[in-house]
């Protein structure tokens, strides 16, 4: 009896060992909210891509310093002689769960797809004019000009089969009107490191890894993926054992999760901005007391506020110290980022005052603020702080909370005369910034430029960087644009946002900087 | 009896079309669901072809009986969000939800009537007092902080019971249950209990209002004084006519519970039809919103129904009222 | 004012009535009440008087020091203000806080039970007594109203006045419409109790015979049948006061309810909510305990004016 016991003690211990040189490990990993379709061309938001990316593959993605990394494709460049065309060679030997191989035909398909009338992600695209295969490992882009960053683009564009799509009729994404659902939405065929195995939408979802990955086994052998919305339910999972990881930690609960024993917080900055616009055209404001003219179309006053924020103040006590103040709206990955353009004035009350004085407003003025308050880090309590600070100076700021569901709305149909709004940069670069924040609005550009922000230079300009090829010229007209831009304060940049990942403490993942993990990256000890 | 009931369902229907067009049309208002789909960098042209495919642009009219149509055949569209059949997506949440609803409701009427006898019967004790002051408290917390101070002593302090979820579910085909597992069980006793509280503090004083009024009447005093025992008289009589009042309070609280579980279902993340609506809320995923309000108005509805005819055969000079209504 | 009331035996004759009154004795002799009693009325006292009572203006952003955030309860903050019951997130004093987040609770709450109880009263007191068709219209509105749970209504209510009224005039009117939706999401229940009650009354002989003796409908509803009615409204009421408190604390935890710049109880708690687990236990403790204590001694109250005011009840 009691040898049979060591006998078996002896394989248990064997087998353990055995098991810990390649530590199989299920992972629970908790979010706030889940993934929203499997289809992969079909949203492009964060949530989604994060999950998505550990099903599917794209051609290339970001390491933690945000740098262009190797995935399906092992090398990209723009072709001699033609500098329209951007050249992708593809990694070999890859194959797809359903156990197809990958190969150039699959890229064309995928990018079509994306470029295709449904897919969310066909702005990113907008420049391709064509996708062709030269062979079976080699693709060429062939884009409408010289396109020196699309590269940039193509991080988040997963690569489909074409042969598993089109026996499933997935040539197109998801037509909501149609009122019929798409069989990728929640069927799944990619080359990525985990395979789905359960998939219960808002509930959970459980990958088990992938066993003829291209890339090195990971640690973790199995996610189950469980989206708790409410914050303080999510931190009880972790205290209390139920989840290993939670990715979207409040900060006010970092301190007590770092001092839970077993429990450890990862943080690092995310690549976005958390900045206040402001209408700047001569028409008067909807929602202020000044009903002849428009406080914030005069410098001074937008000096004034300039100086009356206090951002360490905000770093400190708002954001429990989990944010990078800044006053330029750019995140120091992005391409064009300085230090001189990052720093902040002094905090000043009694020059911010006697600016309002001098701009005809010592008396001060009346304004509603826009804010989101589910959307941001602390989004609702970074306003409330900078409401209190405004009327410091005399700017008497009404707060208008709301669900970004609704704060969107207003955001999108300029319905907004001071407003809350944050900035991811997915390109890395200060064109993406540019088209959409700075530019005149027209259809084509300026979507969210809120604050009608106008100058006929600055859009010359901002045209011209997408398609300039000498990159160091191409530096020197963001560097000039950016210098207009703070001179013109179209922004009231407060801080670059920092994340927090609470994990048991025996694991590590660090913060990526678009905020898109991979459990591969996952290392115990 | 017969034209009552058709009299009844026929009023039933009316008020499903009125739901129907009253929250389709509200939704119009909650949010621009076009905001929430499109992607960051999607252009002003990108949105207006999306508002049109989706059938935002046609007249209010148009869009509101293609709705109706739709959902007499049970289609409720694909969610804008999670971009599957709505009816399918309310149907997979829908045993969560109802069990988590009628193990709350079987709490609190359980202890409610009992709790609601006792104080009654004994309204000078000073238990009776306590349990009168305890629930009062209870009722005067909102749901969400009694639900978080449960997670917070029960799951994270002392760990005993699950903070989030369902726990294992056995799938029965037409049917998943957490009700077969050992930590689905475990699993409902913080939700169930923190969504029966308010109802069970309801039924409670209601019981023990409608006893004491009982008690009071005359009939009671005569069955005292014929001698009857004090528990023939107590529950032959008392409780019996006290229950009549309770069915229909409680029979409306069931399809309340069943709406008021969002709040329960968002803390605990209880994967029920109630989170799903608040998950959609979020977005303006309106086929779900809409889907989920005409759910909740059935309940209503077929409940409304089902205490009407019970309070029809309880009391019969009410047939007299249903009659002439009919003139 | 006091010169114009004629000097005379009736003010004192109203007083001595009261003190004299059958309630006024069952009040005295129930310690429940006095206590339950007193704490509503401090806490409304305190709440109509913050403006004197309260130590900082809350509600006034530039006194605010947001480097005075998280101070704790009887500390003095490195800018140097105290806080009896510590500063909160945005160095707002807590104390003064809640003073004057009682007042727009209990605003809200008294203004929607009050809206609420009138329309239910009057709709079930119609339905009740005239029957027939009309009881059938005002019954299907009060089912289509008891589809929706009252909280799904003033969310809806909420939507629809966010899309009529422009972005610019929204946080002015927040109040109001607060006040609208809690109280259309609370009426039905009234509606329904009157209706019930109504009905069941006017079988009875008495109304029968006042009938008969061609009494206005009028009369005998607010003579015969409304007295009869008044306890079960009255808990409902009870609850209800309570209930729309509570209801606007969890519209406010769905993110809807009045500008976080002027928070009510509600919206205390649920900014309060979020540092559960972080330490600062004071910001959510002490709105919560507030809140808890006013809907529990205006319960209680209630509680005992239901048995005060039953006839039947009367030694």
């Amino acid at each position: 009896m009691r040898k049979t016991f060591t006998a078996i003690a002896a394989t248990l211990l064997a087998s353990s060992v055995l098991v810990s040189a390649a530590q199989a490990e299920t992972l629970r990993w908790a979010r706030t909210s889940d993934a929203l379709t499997l289809d992969p061309h079909s949203q492009n938001q964060g949530v989604t891509h994060t999950f998505n990316h550990h099903i599917y593959e794209t051609l290339l993605d970001r390491d933690l310093e945000g740098n262009l990394r190797e995935r399906l494709a092992t090398d990209w460049y723009v072709k001699e002689g033609d500098d329209t065309v951007w050249v992708f060679e593809l990694r070999e030997g890859v194959t797809f769960h359903g156990g197809e191989e990958f190969t150039a035909e699959d890229v064309v398909f995928s990018i079509e797809r994306a470029k295709s009338e449904n897919s969310n992600m066909r702005q990113l695209h907008a420049d391709v004019e064509s996708v062709t295969a030269v062979d079976d490992y080699t693709v060429e882009f062939q884009m409408a000009g010289p396109s020196p960053l699309y590269p940039n683009n193509v991080t988040n564009t997963f690569i489909m089969d074409m042969g598993w799509s089109e026996e499933n009729d997935l040539q197109s994404v998801q037509d909501f009107g149609a009122g019929e659902e798409n069989f990728a939405v929640r069927n799944t065929n990619g080359t990525g490191p985990y395979v789905l195995t359960e998939r219960d939408p808002d509930v959970r979802s459980v990958l088990t890894a992938y066993q003829d990955w291209w890339g090195e086994a990971s640690d973790v052998t199995e996610i189950v993926y469980t989206p708790i919305a409410d914050n303080a339910t999510r931190v009880a999972a972790l205290l209390s054992g139920e989840v290993d990881l939670v990715q979207d930690v409040p900060v006010q609960d970092i301190d007590r999760l770092s001092g839970t024993d077993g429990v450890k917080v990862e943080t690092g900055p995310e690549n976005r901005t958390i900045y206040f616009g402001y209408r700047m055209d001569d028409e008067p404001l909807t929602s202020s007391d000044v009903t002849d003219e428009n406080p914030f179309a005069n410098p001074l006053v937008r000096e004034a506020m300039e100086l009356a924020i206090d951002r360490e103040a905000i770093r400190q006590v708002v954001m429990r110290g989990q944010s990078i103040p800044t006053c330029v709206n750019m995140p120091p990955f992005v391409n064009g980022w300085t230090e001189e353009l990052d720093a902040c004035p002094a905090v000043d009350l009694d020059a911010a005052r006697a600016l309002m004085e001098e701009a005809g407003y010592g008396d001060g003025f009346t304004v509603t603020l826009d804010t989101p308050n589910d959307r941001y880090v602390n989004d609702e309590a970074i306003s409330q702080a900078v409401v209190g600070m405004l009327g410091q100076i005399g700017i008497d700021v009404t707060l208008a909370s709301r669900p970004v569901a609704q704060h969107s709305p207003l955001i999108l149909n300029n319905q907004t005369d001071f407003y809350l709004l944050g900035w991811g940069v997915p390109t890395f670069d200060s064109a993406y910034i540019f088209n959409d924040l700075v530019h005149t609005k027209t259809d084509d550009y300026g979507t969210y430029n809120i604050g009608l922000y106008s100058n006929p230079e600055v859009d010359e300009m901002i045209q011209s960087l997408g398609t300039m090829t000498d990159l160091e010229a191409r530096d020197q007209v963001i560097a000039d644009i950016w210098e207009q831009v703070q001179e013109d304060r179209v922004f009231l940049t407060v801080h670059v946002q920092e994340l927090a990942y609470a994990m048991r403490d025996d694991m590590t993942l660090a913060v990526h900087p678009e905020n898109q993990p991979s459990m591969v990256d996952v290392t115990y000890e | 009896m017969l034209a009552f009931i058709l009299k009844r369902l026929a009023q039933s229907v009316l008020v499903m079309l009125v739901v129907a067009l009253i929250s389709f049309t509200m939704f119009r208002y909650v949010g621009d669901p076009v905001a929430s789909l499109v992607s960051q960098e999607a252009s002003i042209a990108d949105q207006e072809q999306l508002r049109e495919r989706l059938g935002l642009n046609d007249p209010i009219v148009e869009q509101f009986f293609r709705f109706v149509g739709n959902a007499l055949q049970g289609q409720f569209g694909i969610s804008y969000r999670l971009q599957q059949p709505v009816s399918e997506l309310i149907l997979s949440r829908l045993p969560a939800t109802i069990e988590l609803a009628f193990a709350s409701a079987t709490i609190a009427l359980t202890l409610g009537i009992i709790l609601g006898v006792f104080t009654a019967l004994k309204p000078q004790s000073p238990v009776s007092g306590g349990v009168m002051a305890f629930s009062l408290v209870g009722v005067s917390l909102p749901t969400f902080l009694i639900g978080i101070a449960l997670i917070y002593i029960f799951a994270v302090e002392l760990q005993w019971l699950p903070s989030f979820g369902r726990g294992d579910v056995v799938d029965l085909g037409w049917w998943n249950t957490g009700l077969l597992s050992e930590s689905g069980l475990r699993s409902i006793i913080l939700p169930a209990i923190t969504l029966s509280l308010f109802q069970m503090t309801l039924i409670m004083r209601l019981v023990r209002a409608e006893m004491l009024e009982v008690l009071r009447a005359d009939y009671i005093k005569f069955a005292r004084a014929r001698g009857l025992t004090d528990r023939a008289v107590n529950f032959g009589h008392a409780l019996k006519n006290t229950l009549v009042p309770v069915i229909t309070i409680t029979g409306l609280q069931l399809g309340s519970v069943i709406a008021f579980a969002i709040i329960t279902e968002t803390v605990f993340q209880w994967p029920g039809v109630g989170s799903l609506f608040i998950n959609s809320v979020a977005v303006v995923d309106v086929p779900v919103m809409a889907a989920y309000l005409m759910f909740i108005a059935l309940v209503f509805v077929v409940i409304n129904l089902i205490v009407d005819i019970l309070y029809y055969l309880v009391d019969p000079r009410l047939r007299v009222g249903g009659a002439r209504g009919g003139h | 004012m006091s010169a114009s009331a004629p000097p005379g035996r009736r003010p004192m004759g109203l007083f001595s009535r009261i003190i004299d009154s059958d309630i006024f004795y069952s009040f005295r002799t129930s310690p429940v009440a006095v206590v339950a009693a007193s704490i509503a009325l401090i806490l409304i006292l305190a709440a109509v008087f913050a403006p004197w009572i309260a130590p900082y203006n809350p509600f006034d952003p530039r006194t605010l020091n947001l480097m005075d955030g998280y101070t704790a309860p009887m500390e003095t903050s490195f800018a140097g203000n105290y806080f009896l019951l510590g500063a909160d997130h945005q160095g707002r004093d807590v104390f003064s806080t809640i003073l004057y987040g009682s007042r727009v609770s209990l605003l809200v709450g008294l203004s929607a039970t009050l809206f609420a109880m009138t329309l239910g009263v009057s709709l079930g007191l119609i339905a009740g007594y005239r029957g027939g068709f009309t009881d059938a219209i005002i019954m299907r509105i009060c089912d289509i109203q008891l589809t929706f749970p009252a909280i799904l209504i003033a969310l809806l209510i909420f939507g629809v006045a966010r899309g009529l009224i422009p972005p610019s005039q929204q946080e002015s009117t927040a109040l109001y419409v607060l006040i609208l939706a809690i109280g259309l999401s609370n009426w039905a229940q009234f509606a329904r109790t009157v209706r019930g009650a109504t009905m069941v009354e006017r079988q009875k002989d008495y109304v029968a015979a006042a009938r008969i003796m061609g009494v206005h409908p009028l009369f005998i509803l607010v003579r015969h049948i409304l007295p009869n009615v008044t306890g079960p409204v009255l808990v409902i009421a009870t609850i209800g006061l309570a209930l729309a408190i509570i209801e606007e604390a969890t519209l406010s935890f769905l993110g809807v309810g009045v500008p976080p710049t002027q928070p009510s109880l509600g919206t205390l708690i649920r900014i309060g909510q979020q540092f559960l687990f972080s330490g600062e236990w004071w910001i959510l403790f002490f709105p919560a305990l507030t809140l808890v204590l006013l809907a529990l001694s205006v319960n209680l109250l209630g509680d005992w004016l239901r048995d005060a005011l039953n006839p039947r009840l009367r030694k």
